[in-house]
């Protein structure tokens, strides 16, 4: 993964609440073997609708998607982060996401950002007009008229992100605690041990 | 240690024992290294994990804590010919990602149920049914819908492609503690009202995003009342109301189901296991983040009307008018969702026509699903504006079980086809897809935009639900249909 740190641009003012897997990313394209070249399903049924503002010149190759609440609930595919990806989205900006997808945005280098909806409404202005930048590292979100809107993020995943860390990489490392606890819960609860093939 | 071993004296509830069970690290920020005990592994979302694996050279942990089943993208028409030879799968792309699971799983010394085996099924009610999915377990599987194995006290959640490496690589993932959510119901549930009503009004009650961040337990007596399959079936909706996993605490009902199941314990193992298991309960004293009560004598059939797992309304009630709802952002969207269910406010639910009937998917597909569907059908015949019906039995075994109690005939009979087990008509990325403007009364769990295909209008209902409407065609009050129902 590339280290991720600023992302600066344009921005798609969305805004929807509750946007599902299914809308970001339908089912007939997951039966890729790959993760890439998903951005041309992605928003597939709204690209669909005439003057969509996925299709608009003015926001082509924006890097930074603003969403409503509970964005990316449902499925628990990752193809909607890899569609995002694909569609050159480096950032989404809402005031909730589900779980599921946060975590697979964060394992493809896409920042998902929580802000409350007062600060969603004011972003959604200044995109229809300017560039939105957002600073992983000072953990803020500046438009060009002084606006500085402060978001959390768990430092484990800052740290992740900012390193570009192979996180499959750094747990093969811990082998000698996962065996431990392997050795620990055979002792603990020998009736789990037969797993598939019991 | 002695927290790793589940013998820490503060009063603790379910989803913290589970957890602290499972610790292997903790991080000086927060974030624990969690052991996985049990993987489901499908066709979707596992080729680009096996690809990663490959790539980086790497092998599957532990083998013996995975199993590898299709179900999402398999047709449900038959799977041999006559003379018993595998049918091909007529979509390309499908074909192409199924045989990477049939390949990849013995690449990787990973136990597969293939397609046409009779144990075949759904992920997540081959789990359960198999005994391979346990009390007191960590099961993870690269699909929301893990939570359904929450029903039987377990902490199972789904997962993106990314952490399906991970979990094949190091059978462990990391992970922050979740908030808990207590959703409390108590009481006798009404004739004609079952574990999918629950689970809706569950949804209609706390959101689509309720449970955002936390684990729900659900407790009562309601849900102490409720068989397995029930209890499977309300944890499996736990995602649709936002919460990555739920919980049901183990207790006699669950063993007598697990008991004898091919990979469950046994002997020695078995009693052993179950003096465990029934120490997973929530302590008294032990508290949760939020809590939520329902008087389970409120509860009516329930229907949805809108393209959020929350816009749900008894089926007594009518389609809502998006200007009753207080927040602007809901309103907006209760106007798109009219207009792509072709609704108008006021309208009578029972007064919706359906084109389409849907009694399958991982929330309603196990045995019990389909005799109360199968009791509603009994002597009759669908209506004649029902196009296309079918049912789909969560897995081979289910099939073999309903077959023994003369259940596809009554289907067969009312006018329903009887199909092969497999996701089917959920999610529209196999051939059995509702059609564009279409309706559907459907026992899965999501009625979002193009869910079951493009186009497609969906109302969720339980299986007696569809049922009734599949014999009246229009969305029905299973309640007045006399007879079994």
């Amino acid at each position: 993964m590339d280290p991720v740190n600023h992302v600066e641009g344009k921005a798609y003012p969305f805004g929807r609440k509750n946007v599902d897997t299914d809308v970001i990313i339908p089912a007939h394209w997951l039966k890729t073997i790959s993760r890439i070249g998903l951005g041309r399903g992605a928003f597939e049924a709204l690209r669909a609708e005439p003057g969509n503002l996925f299709d608009d010149p003015a926001y082509a190759g924006s890097p930074i998607l603003i969403a409503g609440d509970n964005f990316g609930c449902g499925s628990s595919r990752e193809h909607a982060a890899w569609a995002l990806g694909d569609m050159g989205i480096k950032a989404v900006i809402a005031p909730s996401f589900s779980d599921i997808f946060s975590g697979n945005a964060f394992k493809n280098g896409i920042l998902t950002v929580v802000l409350p909806q007062e600060a969603i409404d004011r972003l959604m202005e200044v995109a229809k007009t300017d560039e939105i930048h957002v600073d992983l590292e000072n953990q803020t979100v500046t438009t060009p008229f002084q606006d500085r809107f402060s978001f959390e993020i768990d430092p484990f995943r800052k740290q992740c992100l900012m390193g570009g860390l192979d996180e499959i990489g750094m747990t093969m490392a811990m082998d000698a605690q996962i065996s431990n606890y392997e050795q620990r819960a055979a002792a603990a609860w020998p009736w789990q041990a037969g797993g598939a093939n019991a | 240690m002695l927290k790793a071993l589940g013998m820490a004296s503060r009063p603790r509830t379910l989803y913290e024992k589970i957890w602290d069970a499972h610790v292997v690290d903790q991080r000086a920020d927060g974030t624990c290294l969690v052991f996985i005990d049990r993987h489901l592994v499908h066709e979707v979302t596992s080729p680009q994990a096996f690809e990663g694996l490959r790539v980086a050279g790497r092998k599957v942990r532990r083998p013996d804590l995975t199993l590898a089943v299709p179900d999402h993208n398999l047709p449900t028409t038959p799977r041999k010919d006559a003379a018993g030879n595998r049918l091909p799968i007529a979509d390309p792309e499908s074909a192409q990602q199924l045989a990477a699971l049939e390949q990849n799983a013995p690449a990787f010394g990973i136990r597969y149920i293939g397609a046409t085996d009779r144990e075949q099924g759904i992920v997540h009610v081959v789990g359960p049914e198999q005994g391979f999915s346990l009390p007191g377990t960590t099961i993870v599987c690269g699909d929301s819908h893990t939570a359904c194995h929450g029903g039987l006290g377990a902490l199972a959640f789904g997962i993106g492609t990314s952490e399906v490496e991970h979990v094949l690589a190091t059978q462990t993932l990391l992970l922050t503690p979740s908030k808990t959510m207590e959703v409390r119901v108590e009481g006798a549930l009404g004739p004609g009202v079952t574990a999918k009503d629950l689970a809706l009004e569950i949804i209609r009650r706390i959101g689509a995003a309720g449970g955002t961040g936390h684990v729900i337990e659900y407790t009562g007596s309601t849900i102490r009342a409720l068989s397995v399959e029930g209890r499977l079936t309300v944890s499996n909706m736990s995602i649709e109301g936002g919460a990555r996993a739920g919980l049901i605490a183990p207790d006699d009902v669950t063993f007598a189901y697990l008991k004898g199941r091919p990979m469950a314990p046994k002997g020695a193992d078995w009693d052993a296991a179950v003096s465990y298991w029934r120490t997973l309960v929530t302590d008294p004293g032990a508290t949760y983040d939020r809590t939520v009560l329902i008087d389970a004598a409120e509860i009516a059939p329930n229907v949805t009307w809108g393209t959020s797992p929350e816009d749900v309304v008894p089926i007594t009630g009518v389609v809502p008018d998006p200007m009753d709802f207080a927040d602007p952002s809901k309103q907006e969207a209760a106007r798109k969702s009219l207009a792509y269910m072709g609704l108008e406010p006021g309208m009578r639910m029972q007064d919706v026509a359906v084109e389409n009937i849907f009694i399958g998917s991982c929330t309603n597909s196990r045995i019990e699903d389909l005799r109360a569907a199968a009791a509603v059908l009994k002597g009759r015949k669908k209506a004649p504006g029902v196009k296309w019906a079918i049912v789909v039995p969560g897995s081979g075994l289910v099939k073999e079980q309903a077959e023994a109690e003369g259940l596809d005939r009554v289907f067969k009979d009312a006018g329903l086809e009887w199909r092969e087990p497999g996701c089917s008509a959920c999610l529209g990325m196999n051939p059995d897809k509702v059609p564009p403007g279409e309706r559907s009364a459907s026992t899965s769990n999501r009625n979002f935009v193009g869910r079951q295909g493009p186009g497609a209008r969906t109302h969720l209902v339980s299986p007696a639900m569809a049922a009734a409407a599949a014999v009246t065609g229009r969305l029905s009050d299973v309640r007045e249909m006399g007879g079994d129902a």
